[in-house]
């Protein structure tokens, strides 16, 4: 049965070698049983050996999570998730004392980020980028820790800081993504595993970047990340998270929570690139991508800045958002979100305006192919007291083929009669003339495509830290493949 | 180095050329010229592979080779380009990603060795040299807000650096001012030599002024209706097209 398990998996890895990072590792893992009940909840928090608090807020959100409807406001059609068909916790077992340096780390699992174009080693890594790396439910490594630890910045897995910074996790966890906002959270909330944990205290630049990398291997496992990132007063953070995992024929749940809280004049700038299995041409299988992502700008003229690229994942579901409170805060949203063949994707932001001067921008690009359908949905609220706010968004869609569509939904709110809000929307097929005028050129009609929509997606492209800039145009490429001809 | 054997060809449908024959040599110069309609652009799509163009009848040899069979982009790596009446926008794309994405496309369609990104920008520098363009053309999105001239001055470095054997300019005077095309034409002629072919369509005499053909060629309803030296285009410039229009088959 496992042979033959095997087999097809390599049948399939040769036959589709488009997904790269579709392979399985084989390791020994320790899971707890399936499904989700009190039990599984108490487990995963015994098995991080959290304090009471944790525990009795993991309970009540549970308690929270059975009664609450899906969300249903999405764009997206998939049949209702069973959430007893899940696994939600798996570690690798050698994992069970908690290795103490790389040179502890199972080698399979440094080779497997090798693979991945993640060498955790750190002498082999991009020089300034420390990464945490999250393996189905636990964080199996952070490179670079001393180095920051001696600026003062504090990055770790989310199990450690509760372990060593309780106060810190306890003043901030779930302070903006309160458990019950909606059920996807909620799980999360109940059942949140690993992530990372960022602390960058008043007025220290973080020197270098920070990335997490989220890697699902094992099968049937949701991946239910918490990721906490707390930039004190005075203080600049660039963080990039990298998502991906093997091909498999069920649909595999990721329902994180991502929390940003910017004081005083703090700068965060968040990057993701989600490259989760989508599934294949038929939309067999894939990531169910269902994931909260908010960010508070509490001090003055404080700023956070998300950026993804979402090309991955059967379905994606997430709005990461921005709460201007501070005065002069400001939050910028910059998206691509490619779909092909069967992925759909419904994604956008919340940016709501509190505070006085506040300012917002947006830069959403759409590009779907084959299939799929993918909806920009975002909300640009000015409340009564935000006196000179200002918004600027912009939304593009790129439709390649006849099959597939794309759709707007803004919502605007405005209370206030001072703020202002723009709105700029296109909507354009990849142009035949493009196409053969790339041709004529000897261009071949993949990367006359991939050339074009890296084109339209550029001012978003331009807002990633350069090393992963060069990855995504690739990936936009990657993701085009057999979306024409 | 071309060979088209009476062709036929349509476009969605409709017969467009009706037996056309034209045979082009290494180091020639040909100009076709003609009125609207005639299928003067059908002829530079057809022989460049645009997707709508059909051949019905007859053949094209290129190089001794069955030119129809090929893709746009393997016909681009045989050496055919195409300088467009109407150069097309890229937003998003710089000339240089362009340029290197084309040069390093037609290498590996020839098994060369992929020029790296200081190899091509020192090759590009010595063609905008050569040509005297200024770098600043260079770094801007393909074709986008580009006056008619620099359009038409983009095309001309593209073929230079891409260097073709086989160059059809489509009605490249079209929307030039006479200070661009002798430009524009001074750049063409540079590619001059004895290996290259061009293919000149146009409308109006005047770029043949600058860029001199060997051959002249009338084209209307389809076929060629006579072929001449270089001095039948200044007899076309008098008399106008109004002799060839009554031949309607």
């Amino acid at each position: 049965m496992v042979a033959t398990v095997e087999t097809v998996e390599q049948v399939r890895a040769v036959a589709d070698d488009r997904y790269k990072y579709g392979f399985v590792t084989d390791i020994e893992t320790e899971t707890a049983p399936m499904g989700l009940n009190e039990d599984i909840v108490r487990f995963i928090s015994a098995k991080k050996n959290e304090p009471e608090w944790l525990l009795e807020r993991r309970l009540k959100a549970y308690q929270r999570w059975l009664d609450m409807p899906e969300p249903q406001w999405a764009k997206v059609e998939f049949p209702p998730i069973n959430y007893q068909d899940t696994y939600y916790y798996s570690a690798p077992k050698s994992k069970e004392d908690g290795p103490k340096s790389l040179d502890e780390v199972d080698p399979k699992l440094l080779e497997t980020y090798e693979k991945l174009g993640i060498p955790l080693r750190e002498q082999e890594m991009l020089a300034g980028v420390a990464v945490d790396a999250v393996f189905d439910s636990v964080s199996v490594a952070t490179t670079f820790k001393k180095n920051l630890e001696e600026v003062g910045v504090i990055f770790c897995s989310i199990s450690e800081a509760v372990q060593n910074h309780p106060e810190l996790v306890k003043k901030y966890l779930g302070s903006v993504v309160p458990f019950g906002d909606n059920k996807h959270a909620c799980l999360n909330a109940a059942v949140f595993t690993d992530g990372s944990f960022v602390y960058i205290p008043k007025g220290v630049r973080c020197p270098m970047e920070l990335s997490t990398y989220f890697r699902i291997n094992a099968q049937n496992t949701g991946q239910f990340e918490r990721t906490l990132i707390i930039a004190d007063e005075g203080s600049y953070v660039s963080y990039l998270e990298g998502c991906t995992a093997p091909m498999r024929d069920e649909n595999q749940l990721h329902a994180a929570v991502v929390e940003l809280v910017a004081l005083d004049d703090a700068e965060i700038k968040y990057s993701t690139v989600q490259n989760w299995y989508p599934g294949d041409e038929n939309g067999v299988g894939g990531i169910y991508n269902f994931v909260t992502k908010r960010g508070a700008c509490r001090g003055r003229n404080s700023k956070i800045s998300w950026t993804q690229v979402e090309t991955g994942s059967a379905i994606t579901w997430k709005y990461p958002s921005c709460i201007l409170q501070g005065d002069n805060s400001v939050g910028e949203f910059y998206s691509i979100a490619i779909t092909n063949n069967c992925q759909q994707a419904d994604t956008g932001t919340k940016m709501i305006h509190l505070g006085k001067n506040t300012r917002s921008r947006i830069i959403a690009k759409g590009i779907s192919a084959g299939r799929s359908q993918s909806t920009y949905r975002g909300l640009v609220h000015m409340s009564a007291r935000a006196n000179g706010a200002r918004n600027f968004t912009q939304c593009d869609s790129l439709l390649i083929g006849d099959q597939c569509g794309a759709h707007t939904v803004p919502y605007i709110e405005s209370k206030n009669r001072g703020a202002q809000v723009e709105h700029e929307a296109t909507t354009s097929r990849i142009s035949e003339d493009q196409l053969f005028y790339c041709r004529q050129r000897g261009i071949g009609e993949e990367d006359a495509v991939a050339l074009v929509v890296n084109g339209f997606c550029r001012e978003v492209l331009q807002q990633l830290p350069m090393e992963f800039a060069v990855e995504a145009q690739k990936l936009v490429g990657i993701s085009l493949e057999g979306s024409v001809g | 180095m071309l060979e088209i054997k009476n062709l036929r060809a349509t476009v969605d449908g409709k017969e467009i050329l009706k037996g056309l024959d034209l045979s082009i040599k290494a180091g020639e110069v040909h100009a076709i010229m003609g009125p609207n309609g005639s299928g003067k652009s059908t002829l530079s799509y057809l022989l460049t592979g645009r997707d709508g163009y059909e051949a019905v009848d007859g053949e094209v040899l290129y190089k001794g080779r069955d030119l129809l069979s090929l893709a746009p982009e393997e016909r681009a790596g045989e050496g055919v380009f195409l300088a467009f009446q109407y150069p097309v926008e890229i937003p998003g794309v710089p000339n240089t990603t362009f340029l290197k994405e084309a040069v390093n496309s037609v290498r590996r369609y020839r098994g060369e060795e992929e020029l790296d990104a200081m190899q091509f920008v020192k090759m590009l520098r010595q063609k905008t040299k050569e040509l005297g363009f200024s770098d600043e053309l260079l770094k801007r999105q393909v074709n986008v807000g580009y006056s008619g001239g620099e359009k038409k001055r983009n095309e001309a470095l593209q073929m230079a650096v891409l260097n073709p054997a086989l160059a059809i300019l489509d009605e490249t005077d079209s929307g030039l001012d006479i200070d661009a095309l002798r430009v524009v034409a001074e750049s063409v002629n540079q590619l001059r030599s004895p290996d290259n072919a061009l293919l000149v369509i146009t409308h109006y005499q005047r770029l043949l002024n600058y860029i001199v053909p060997d051959h002249v060629h009338v084209l209307a309803h389809g076929r060629i209706a006579r072929s001449g030296g270089k001095e039948l285009a200044l007899e076309l410039e008098q008399n106008g097209y109004a002799g060839y229009l009554g031949t309607a088959a």
